[in-house]
């Protein structure tokens, strides 16, 4: 990507950033009930209208909507990205303390996923309309068609509770914690992408290079391996940038059956809390990591597609 | 050195070319000609049992110094393949990977028919398109199929489908997609491929004109079949058949005398 390209495209980036803060800031603003009141709710105090005068006061939300927001943003570039009414503590180290958590469940589950869709995907493609074929095709529409809550409660019910391999629930997040919640998550993925690969397998198949590679001798090993599955990945980058970002989010359904500490939990926690800061905060994180994950893969475009260059070097 | 008998070739069982024979005698070129869907790809790609997938050879048989290639294993077919029987298209950049360097590509093929190493293959790779006068060779080969015009990929094609000296040369539109004057470079570096190595030169066309310049016997087909086939002269001069008229009346004068 040229250097001006991405200065271009990093410039988007803020005003993008700056509009949804904004818009958040505005439709946390609008929606009823009274953050004051949640909080003294969440500490169990029924508080008294001057206690309730005065907590807004120090909220700041007796200020009018602009000036909220504008000091608002101002802490942002500060790195304050406020205080959290429920949690008493800076939305970012709130945020910072559960990113680990998330983004080595997001890779593991990714992961797990590539190794169980690309193969199948393929298989599925060479063998088009056979055996094979039929038998992942049904899998994977079982696997889009079940939600992710109901593999994640089977999950728990054989591995957790009839096979005792795996605790229920746990405090820390190591790899025994990761290793339910992930194949939930890579299950619902796969059966997606195995189809994808499947689709993009058999799409590249019929292109003429293919037909070329034949005619000078290539094997349908040498053809599958080295011709059409690195055009066939191609779309694929695009669809891992999504499925990441979406991963670095939280997980919140999975994340609260397998009581994993992630993002997802603390978001929707903030949410039942009205937590404005937090929301907002919370918000802001999936607009930025959705806008760093497709700027990289776009990047990574320049490096992995020549064709994209067409037009830098000549 | 080629004698195609009966073949028939179906598509998703319905047959489409029908009954097609042809014989052909080392260093001899042979144009199909014909209009489209009139079978003369599907004719030269059972050669290299290279059909779609929905297609297949029903009967005939089709004979390669003597041996039955219908019979030869999928293994035996990938040898000769780009070795003894080479094809070029109508647009050969198209049939290099895309997103893959057009060096990569020649090293692995030469590589996958000659036990040489990765430098003595690029050698040679750059020598063959050297000899196809493609100026800057090396640039060539560091370049992608989508970087080079027209005619310089359709050279690279041919330097490629030349490189192990192929007994048969399959040529499937190999200048449709060409303006005039690279269409005539083409057609020249094809005659002294014949010239030098001895190839025998299959050519699917439907330009009467290149067809004309450069075989020794025509084919005509129409609908899957062969309507008339005889030497140049015969074709051109004295064509027997309603269709092969039709197809001369079509060739738009400007080629001038010389080519029809």
């Amino acid at each position: 990507m040229k250097k001006n390209r991405l200065v271009s495209r990093l410039i988007q980036m803020c005003v993008v950033l700056i509009g949804i803060s904004f818009l958040t800031f505005l439709l946390t603003y609008l929606a009823p009930g009274d953050p004051a009141t949640a909080m003294y709710d969440s500490l169990g105090i029924t508080p008294s209208p001057e206690m309730l005068e005065q907590a807004r006061q120090s909220m700041g939300l007796d200020k009018p909507f602009l000036q909220q927001y504008v000091d608002w943003i101002g802490g942002i570039f500060h790195g304050d990205f406020g205080t959290s009414f429920s949690k008493s503590a800076p939305v970012l180290d709130l945020l910072m303390k559960r990113l680990p958590a998330t983004f080595r469940l997001a890779l593991f589950s990714l992961g797990l996923m590539l190794i169980v869709s690309v193969p199948l995907g393929i298989l599925s493609a060479v063998r088009q309309d056979g055996i094979a074929d039929y038998i992942v095709r049904f899998l994977s529409f079982l696997g889009i068609s079940l939600p992710g809550f109901l593999i994640g409660l089977i999950l728990l019910y054989v591995f957790a509770l009839k096979l005792g391999l795996v605790k229920v629930a746990s405090s820390s997040v190591g790899m025994e914690q990761m290793l339910l919640p992930g194949i939930t998550l890579a299950i619902a993925m796969a059966s997606k992408y195995s189809r994808q690969v499947r689709t993009a397998v058999l799409e590249e198949l019929h292109q003429d290079y293919v037909t070329g590679a034949r005619a000078r001798g290539m094997n349908q090993w040498e053809i599958l391996f080295r011709q059409v599955l690195p055009n066939a990945m191609l779309p694929l980058v695009t669809m891992l940038g999504l499925s990441f970002g979406s991963l670095l989010g939280g997980t919140s359904v999975v994340e609260i059956i397998f009581s994993y500490p992630g993002l997802g939990i603390l978001a929707v926690g903030a949410v039942k809390a009205r937590d404005y800061p937090l929301i907002q905060g919370f918000v802001l994180w999936i607009a930025l990591i959705y806008m760093v994950v497709n700027l990289l893969v776009d990047i990574s475009y320049h490096y992995i597609d020549p064709r994209t260059r067409e037009g830098e070097n000549g | 050195m080629l004698d195609i008998q009966n073949i028939t070739v179906a598509y998703h069982g319905q047959p489409f070319l029908q009954d097609f024979s042809l014989h052909m005698k080392r260093g001899e070129i042979i144009s199909l000609v014909g209009e489209s869907g009139s079978g003369k790809t599907t004719a030269i790609r059972s050669i290299l049992g290279l059909l779609p997938q929905e297609g297949e050879l029903v009967s005939g048989d089709i004979l390669f110094e003597g041996k039955s290639l219908p019979e030869y294993s999928e293994k035996e077919m990938q040898k000769l393949r780009g070795s003894r029987i080479s094809m070029i298209f109508q647009d050969s950049g198209a049939m290099l990977n895309p997103i893959r360097k057009i060096g990569s590509q020649y090293i692995e093929y030469i590589q996958k028919h000659e036990k040489l190493s990765h430098k003595a293959a690029e050698e040679k790779a750059v020598a063959m398109l050297e000899a196809m006068r493609l100026s800057e060779p090396e640039r060539i080969m560091k370049s992608y199929g989508f970087q080079l015009s027209g005619g310089m990929r359709q050279r690279v094609g041919i330097a490629m489908a030349m490189t192990f000296e192929p007994e048969l040369l399959l040529a499937d539109e190999p200048t449709a997609a060409l303006d005039v004057t690279t269409q005539a470079q083409i057609v020249r570096q094809m005659m002294e491929l014949r010239k030098n190595h001895g190839t025998s030169i299959i050519l699917v066309t439907h330009n009467l004109g290149v067809a004309a310049y450069m075989s020794d016997r025509i084919v005509v087909m129409q609908n899957g079949s062969i309507v008339e086939e005889g030497d140049r002269k015969t074709i051109l001069e004295q064509p027997g058949c309603a269709y092969t008229r039709k197809l001369l009346a079509a060739v738009p004068n400007m080629y001038g005398e010389g080519y029809v």
